[in-house]
């Protein structure tokens, strides 16, 4: 008798922590390491908030894992013990790692498997190309992403009599060596300096003007893909920089740690050469003098420069989580994609909406009249239809061969180095990474 | 003084107060472009009298690195490791130096190896450790195919999943890092050195082993002891690496981590004077304990026998 | 970075240390290894396991995410030693870490040298020289990239003004190498300063009286009676601040240069995490820890041999 009194409080007991269990289901966490830190940073938790906010089901955990290389890392060794967030902020250069990993779950492929029926083509192209694979298939969610631009001090050109320039029409290499003999003439002292040069003076120059950067559509058809950057275009230009460089119309600021940015604040240099993204902050640092936009100089051969390359990073999914869990992932990456959210995104970073809604919206709001700077990034990326050469770059071992070019260029600019040995020395030492790349996955 | 040398003498106040000077440079300068608004810290070269944003910057910093949570994880994290290393390696050092047994010397030796190695060199391996402290056992389990085993004993299904994860905890902040030979290898040396008589007599007058341990020996090794504090303490505030690869959540972040997100990076404002606040609160607790522990502290480094 | 490195004791820590086995020892059959139980335990989990794993790593060709992985012996040690960057590294490597042993010893033999001499305020200048000590040498770096920068650095600034010299650390590597030698060194100098005025205090004021009245000068008996019964310490010193700047300087080299400009101040200790953590070269950089590790190893087994010896002699 007693003891099947004690069994019935047992079995009660029991299934009311069972239903208590069913009403309380906590939401579901969605993790995602990110490298947004300070403003940015700011932004990003706005847009989870917004997504908490906005249902029940889900919560989604946004961390900040530190700059690029570390947030990388933070994702690969959490796989490799089997503690991987369900989202992870990756930069472009890690995008064929990422791809090739066997880690991931496709962006295209969740969103078809959880019943998204997204239309791809309302998206810029020239950002998704950087992410999709060889069948053009969304690999993962563009996120952040940026295109180097121009900026130039107004106040020092109207000083060297030189006239401000146009925000669609690039001018060329040969009318910039021109504007900024001017301007070292009139006593600033250099002429122009640019952020992330293997970026913007080799992979960008390469797209603008469809020069393959690597064999194989610069990677993407296929991993025995070789460097072709010392070929004598790429070549001249980084000729044409050195002589700059000797007569100080170029001016070399690191490659870290503010150093171009700062000369062009200092005013030591009347041009530079850097990410769109750095709009609202130099808006914020610079207060003696006015400063504009253009595009990116191209040579004057080049009739119709084609599409500049983004920089930036994407959000890759990782398998090995529930089901359920995807779910939340999906509708987290609907809502990343809301025009609301791209708009917002824009205003605040200077990042790309990633929409041609977003885009047009923004048009029809006159917002690019308000800030004309925004736009210049925007039209230099959608030019032209991308080529297979200029829609990006898929290479193994990418972040060492990045590295690789700027030791090269530095070798050039200190001497050591004439600019055809130094770039045939990258592509020698790319391409042993390349090689060594292909052999893990064999 | 040997000889009457007044041109010496002054030469030598002279170059003391230049050496102080320069070795305090880089951190007058810190304390002056933390006074300074973002405009003037920007400015080439930046102006060298003092702001008067010194408690704006600070308060910026704070905020912005979350500095209220992190210096509070910090000194558990710095505290731990200091405990933690210090009361293991007090034991090790008594089991080696006061007991014959078998494995004595492979067990000296083996922690021995350990001395230097530094932290950096091993971290991905020790990242899947923390993640699955249990991992080894769970390999062997596997291995042995155990599971099958287990199956074939109890007649139905059974799957075993050895797991302790450390990420995000200060467990795992501390443990990690408890794994340290210097403090043994200290302690041991210290032993050595105290006379024999002492151990003899507190045998004769029957204690054990843990009645000598807490009552000759601890007190004795007081000096070290408070050395010991200071260094790691000091090593363990000053971590990196470690704590940024391990913690996801932003409450478990430490100090030096939270600076990390004030640092200007390239494509950031160059808010120096918010970043050097920061670093002029993140440096401050250490640097105190290394001056308040001065004397115990040098004593303990210079010559532990005293 | 590393194991709080300066635990090692002065010299006389050692000196003292007659005998390796105690001859009075406690009897229990259980009590020994429960005592070193935790240390082991400890040691076993966060080294040994860790450092078998990087082993196998590193004779292995894998991908980051440990998906592909293909056994190749040695291949990624032969690739390694044939890697002239890697050679390179190596070199920098022994340049950076004697430049600041010497420049950091060097500070701080004079400055401890001075001290002695200035009687009265011993503790006061102790107390203004020693917080060094407690800089992280992260924060060490960015102390010093704000002083040397050559866009904004004031320091920078006032070598281009005054010596007129073209500084450009980004561009040129002898200044980068300067630059994280002088950050690195830095906080170093309080710690070789406290073991030299230590040193320095027990030397016997009757040696240096006697030289004194043989006529002496105060420079003569620096070189002649003081260094010579220095040089324990000196070496002590000497080895501690290799170490240092072998593995501690990761943080003062990762804020500064990151390695550069072209590869001139990339240490081996920062190698490993470029190619490991930045690159994402799994056998690479395991073979990579291994040497480093081999290499730390043999450094401490080296100098415990080496104060082993020294004990017998003194004993």
């Amino acid at each position: 008798m007693k003891v099947r009194k004690l069994l019935i409080v047992i079995a009660v007991a029991v299934s009311l922590v069972f239903l208590a269990g069913q009403v309380m289901a906590a939401p579901t966490t969605i993790n995602w390491w990110h490298a947004m830190k300070g403003a940015r940073g700011k932004v990003v938790d706005n847009m989870i908030k917004a997504f908490n906010d906005s249902q029940p089901d889900y919560v989604v955990v946004g961390t900040y894992k530190g700059n690029y290389d570390e947030t990388i890392n933070a994702g690969v060794a959490a796989y490799r013990a089997k503690k991987q967030p369900h989202i992870l902020q990756c930069f472009e250069v890690g995008t064929q790692t990422m791809m090739l990993s066997g880690a991931i779950y496709p962006v295209y492929k969740l969103m078809k498997d959880e019943g998204y029926n997204i239309d791809w083509k309302g998206y810029l192209q020239p950002v998704l190309s950087y992410y999709m694979n060889a069948n053009g298939d969304l690999m993962s969610m563009p996120f952040n992403s940026s295109t180097p631009v121009m900026y130039y001090n107004v106040d020092l050109f109207k000083k060297a009599g030189i006239p401000m320039l146009d925000k669609t029409k690039p001018v060329t290499w040969d009318e910039l060596g021109e504007i900024t003999a001017k301007l070292v003439k009139s006593g600033v002292p250099g002429g122009m300096v640019t952020g992330w040069q293997s970026w913007t003076q080799v992979e960008n120059y390469s797209a603008i003007h469809n020069i393959a950067f690597a064999s194989k559509a610069n990677g993407y058809e296929g991993l025995d893909c070789e460097l072709l950057i010392n070929n004598p275009t790429v070549v001249k230009h980084i000729a044409m920089l050195k002589d700059w460089f000797d007569d100080k119309r170029f001016l070399y600021g690191g490659q870290k740690f503010q150093g171009p940015k700062a000369e062009f604040i200092a005013q030591n240099a009347g041009v530079y050469i850097d990410s769109i993204s750095g709009i609202a902050k130099l808006k914020k640092a610079v207060k003696d003098f006015k400063w504009d936009v253009a595009p990116m100089p191209v040579e004057s051969w080049m009739k119709k420069p084609q599409n500049s390359i983004i920089g930036g990073a994407s959000l890759w999914v990782f398998e090995g989580h529930d089901k359920k869990d995807y779910k939340g992932v999906a509708a987290f990456m609907k809502h990343l994609g809301r025009q609301d959210m791209q708009i917002y995104w824009h205003k605040e970073t200077g990042y790309f909406p990633i929409t041609l809604a977003a885009y047009e919206q923004l048009m029809k709001d006159g917002y690019y009249k308000e800030q004309p700077y925004q736009e210049v990034g925007i039209k230099e990326l959608t030019r032209r239809i991308p080529t297979k050469i200029s829609r990006g770059l898929r290479l193994g071992y990418f972040i060492q061969i990045r590295n690789i070019i700027n030791e090269e260029l530095e070798l050039v600019w200190n001497d050591t180095k004439t600019p055809q040995e130094a770039m045939d020395n990258a592509v020698k030492r790319s391409n042993k990474q390349l090689r060594e790349f292909e052999k893990i996955y064999k | 003084m040997v000889e009457k040398t007044p041109i010496l003498d002054i030469f030598t106040y002279v170059f003391l107060i230049t050496g102080i000077i320069i070795v305090g440079f880089p951190v007058i300068y810190a304390i002056i472009a933390a006074t300074l608004p973002i405009e003037d810290v920007c400015r080439v070269p930046m102006p060298l009298i003092p702001g008067d944003q010194f408690w704006v910057n600070i308060k910026a910093a704070w905020e912005k690195g979350n500095l209220g949570t992190n210096l509070l994880n910090s000194f558990i994290m710095a505290s731990g490791i200091t405990i933690g290393k210090i009361s293991v390696s007090l034991l090790g050092a008594f089991s080696i130096v006061y007991f014959d047994y078998r494995f004595r010397t492979l067990a000296f030796v083996s922690v021995f190896c350990t001395l230097m190695l530094p932290v950096e060199v091993r971290i991905l391996p020790t990242y899947e450790m923390a993640a699955n402290v249990l991992g080894p056992f769970q390999k062997l389990w596997t291995v042995l195919n155990l599971d099958g085993v287990a199956t074939w004993i109890a007649g139905h299904e059974i799957a075993v999943t050895l797991e302790w994860c450390i990420l995000d905890s200060y467990t795992g902040l501390i443990l990690p890092l408890v794994a340290s030979a210097t403090c043994t290898f200290l302690f041991r040396q210290f032993f050595l050195t105290i006379p024999e008589e002492l151990c003899e007599a507190a045998k004769m007058d029957g204690a054990s082993a843990m009645t000598f341990f807490r009552k000759i020996l601890l007190p004795l090794s007081k000096t070290n002891i408070a050395a010991l504090v200071v260094i790691e303490f000091v090593y363990g505030w000053n971590q990196y690496l470690w704590p940024l690869l391990i913690t996801t959540n932003p409450k478990m972040t430490t100090a030096v981590i939270g600076l990390q997100h004030l640092i200007p990076a390239a494509d950031d404002l160059p808010y120096w004077n918010e970043a050097l606040a920061g670093a002029l609160i993140v440096m401050l607790p250490p640097i105190l304990v290394v001056l308040f522990m001065q004397r115990w502290f040098v004593k303990g480094l210079v010559d532990p026998d005293k | 970075m590393g194991n709080a490195s300066p635990v090692y004791g002065g010299k006389r820590c050692f000196a003292n240390s007659e005998t390796m086995i105690k001859r009075s020892v406690f009897s229990s059959r259980t009590l020994p290894y429960l005592l070193i139980l935790p240390q082991i335990v400890v040691t076993l989990t966060f080294f040994y396991w860790p450092a078998v794993q990087g082993l196998i790593q590193s004779v292995m060709r894998s991908d980051p995410f440990g998906q592909h992985s293909t056994f190749i012996w040695f291949s990624n040690f032969v690739t390694l030693f044939t890697d002239p960057l890697y050679l390179k590294s190596i070199g920098i490597t022994l340049f950076f870490s004697m430049s600041v042993a010497t420049v950091s010893i060097s500070t701080g033999l004079f400055i401890a040298t001075m001290a002695n001499r200035a009687l009265k305020a011993k503790a006061v200048v102790r107390t203004l020289l020693i917080w060094p000590y407690a800089v992280a040498p992260a924060i060490s770096g960015i102390l010093w990239l704000f002083l040397l920068h050559p866009s904004y650095g004031v320091v920078a600034l006032a070598i281009k003004r005054w010596f007129g010299v073209d500084w450009n650390p980004v561009l040129r590597g002898s200044d980068a190498m300067f630059m994280i030698i002088m950050a690195s060194a830095w906080k170093q100098i309080s710690y070789n300063f406290v073991f030299f005025i230590a040193g320095l205090q027990a030397i016997p004021k009757s040696l240096i009286e006697a030289a004194a009245i043989d006529g002496a000068s105060p420079f003569r008996r620096f070189w002649t009676i003081t260094v010579p019964l220095l040089s324990p310490t000196l070496f002590f010193v000497t080895v501690m601040n290799i170490i240092y700047s072998f593995f501690e300087t990761f943080g003062v080299v990762h804020m500064m240069t990151q390695g550069g400009p072209g590869g001139a101040t990339n240490i081996l200790v920062y190698k490993v995490y470029q190619d490991g953590f930045i690159g994402l070269n799994m056998g690479g950089s395991a073979a990579q820890s291994i040497v480093l590790m081999t290499l730390i190893i043999g450094v401490t087994l080296f100098q415990f041999k080496y104060v082993e010896k020294k004990v017998q002699y003194a004993g």
